[in-house]
């Protein structure tokens, strides 16, 4: 019984041992290779092809859906990845965690001549002294209307408040944007800390709440294609695509200023193949390159030379894709709040929501 | 009276199978639009179902996705079973206090699951990849097995073994002839709620899995920023027809052993 039972055990652990070592241990045999986190569906992925081809460096690429998926991964070094595309706010928590590598810009002759400096400069408020990041898409958020729905020019965020809309109102379900609405219709950051000022934007905000028809995220987009509401917030690169859609809808960038938001490359300080994760962020950087990606992403794109190479003139020209930043003086990025910060805005939030 | 109270039955359960049909119908519908939205009927096509099979990333996946859900549930059955037949032959205080800490991970929160598993992994030096997640879904699989052979376990008539053992049969050979026939239902069914709770579980693999390798969850869950792609609906539509007609074919043509063995708790 005893010897029967022991063969047993024998067989069982053999083959777990037998498994996890063929599963964890039998590691890459071709080192040359670099590891990309990126957004999903956020790159068209024949030009990943085009860069193994191009550089015979082979890319394992992963993909994330939200900023606070993607850290607490990276953070404990879960999967060694080389270079991630976080937005903003995230860049300025990895840069105070000691994330990231600082680039060698000498390596980066694309990202040099083709990125607009006036995204250089947005870049600043995150990453001051552009020494962590290279732009890889932006965009504004704004407010998407239907023209048939609503019986005045749409200008102000303030409008969102307004009686007539009740039950037509979308707004975003997410912390930062909702306060960010609110804050810019009194002037104030969207990244202020102040808490006189944060309670203001809290009341405004549920003084708003009858009126909304619901809080979401993705669903702007759908909601707004079908007509179920009249006048919501909503991200550009997505009021591109409902344009498209239905052509009945219009995007404004209100006057009192918002969010320009961006999607860096980013290489991290653990990475192990620092020489390749250049490369691949200066490949994307390239003309031709950043051009198929924004053909495929509909983000708007930071690389001037990409967007000089765009035959349709009417998206080239597009106020929604390529608005004219300089004619406004009140926008801005968000940064990385800190932990108490973030817990101010999530407090305050949770009080607009359970109201 | 007896003919009102028949129709409020009957609206009732056509109410229930509404609810729990109407999305899956919607999603079925959509995957036949010819319009990448929800919003607007763009015509019939089956445009989505060819560009799925020409998608590698969403057939890598869903290949992944089944090998782990299947060698997962294979070895937690396993390794459940062995566990219930020690556990039986425990005296009653350490059997409970070992069946409390086997029943921890089922109430535990996915997330802390995950997390805790990932940074095991980590500090063990494992590389992320297919193994890392297949471990973690074992792991998370275990309780489930238990829980539905335990039951079984404590059914059994000892006095079968032994007498299997009397007429002359070696241990094993009584074990696996008189024994684990008698546990088979159990382990089946603790099999196929391991499998089932592999295929949909996002969180853990989330935490566990390497970079480039997906499960059907996680790489529909990427695609949240930018829509669930309309290939996606036609995936679900396939994955939804193959298993209503695997369930036709079950019902259609029953086991007869299985019955007999069945019959039992049937008439209970």
């Amino acid at each position: 019984m005893v010897t029967d039972l022991k063969k047993i055990w024998c067989v069982i652990i053999i083959s777990l041992v037998i498994l996890i070592t063929a599963g964890c241990g039998a590691g890459e045999e071709n080192d040359n290779v670099v590891i990309v986190y990126n957004w999903g569906e956020y790159i068209d992925p024949d030009m990943l092809d085009l860069f193994e081809e191009e550089t015979g460096i082979h890319v394992i690429y992963d993909e994330f859906e939200t900023n606070e998926t993607m850290y607490p991964r990276v953070e404990a070094g879960a999967a060694e990845y080389d270079v991630v595309c976080p937005s903003d706010y995230m860049i300025s928590k990895m840069i105070q965690n000691d994330l990231l590598l600082e680039l060698d810009f000498e390596k980066l002759p694309n990202a040099r001549q083709n990125i607009g400096a006036q995204y250089w400069q947005q870049s600043e408020g995150f990453d001051p002294g552009n020494r962590y990041s290279v732009p890889y898409c932006w965009g504004t958020v704004g407010i998407l209307y239907n023209r048939t729905m609503v019986d005045e020019p749409i200008t102000s965020w303030k409008q969102l408040w307004d009686e007539k809309y009740r039950d037509e109102i979308l707004m975003q379900d997410s912390v930062r944007d909702a306060f960010m609405v609110a804050e810019k219709i009194y002037g104030y950051s969207m990244n202020t800390l102040d808490e006189k000022e944060l309670l203001t934007v809290r009341d405004a905000l549920i003084d708003q709440k009858p009126l909304v028809q619901a809080y979401v995220i993705d669903q702007v987009r759908d909601k707004m294609i079908g007509g179920e509401a009249a006048i919501g917030v909503i991200y550009s690169g997505e009021a591109i695509y409902t344009q498209y859609e239905n052509s009945d809808l219009e995007y404004v960038i209100p006057e009192e200023g918002t969010n320009v938001w961006i999607d860096s490359w980013v290489i991290l300080k653990n990475a192990p193949h620092q020489e390749n994760a250049i490369k691949f962020i200066d490949f994307m950087c390239r003309s031709d390159v950043a051009l198929k990606n924004f053909e495929y992403i509909t983000y708007s794109t930071p690389n001037e030379a990409a967007k000089a190479l765009i035959e349709d003139e009417e998206i080239k020209n597009s106020p929604v894709a390529f608005p004219d930043l300089t004619r406004y003086d009140n926008l801005e990025t968000y940064i990385y709040l800190g932990e108490e910060g973030d817990m101010l805005y999530n407090e305050l939030w949770k009080e607009v929501k359970s109201y | 009276m007896r003919k009102t109270a028949d129709f409020a039955k009957k609206i009732y359960t056509a109410l229930i199978f509404l609810f729990l049909y109407a999305p899956i119908a919607t999603l079925i519908v959509l995957s036949f639009n010819a319009s990448k939205t929800r919003a607007k009927w763009g015509g019939f096509t089956m445009d989505w179902y060819l560009s799925l099979m020409q998608d590698e990333t969403i057939l890598d996946a869903l290949g992944t996705t089944l090998l782990i859900a299947f060698l997962s549930a294979l070895i937690a059955s396993v390794i459940g079973t062995v566990a219930c037949i020690a556990m039986s032959g425990m005296k009653r205080r350490s059997r409970t206090v070992l069946m409390g800490i086997t029943n921890i991970p089922m109430l535990n929160a996915d997330i802390v699951t995950g997390i805790s598993l990932m940074l095991l992994f980590i500090s063990l030096g494992l590389r992320f990849g297919f193994g890392t997640i297949l471990l973690s879904h074992i792991t998370f699989n275990i309780p489930y097995v238990i829980l539905s052979v335990l039951p079984r376990m404590k059914q059994l008539n000892p006095s079968v073994y032994e007498a299997a053992l009397d007429l002359g049969a070696p241990p094993l050979t009584a074990f696996f002839k008189v024994t684990l026939p008698d546990l088979m239902p159990g382990i089946l069914s603790g099999f196929l709620m391991a499998f089932t709770m592999s295929l949909d579980d996002f969180i853990i693999t989330h935490f566990t899995k390497g970079a480039g390798i997906n499960t059907l969850s996680t790489k529909i869950y990427t695609e949240v920023r930018k829509g669930i792609k309309p290939e996606m609906y036609a995936l679900s539509t396939i994955i939804f027809v193959t298993v209503l007609v695997l369930l036709f074919l079950i019902n259609m043509t029953p086991d007869k052993a299985q019955r007999k063995t069945d019959g039992k708790e049937e008439t209970a």
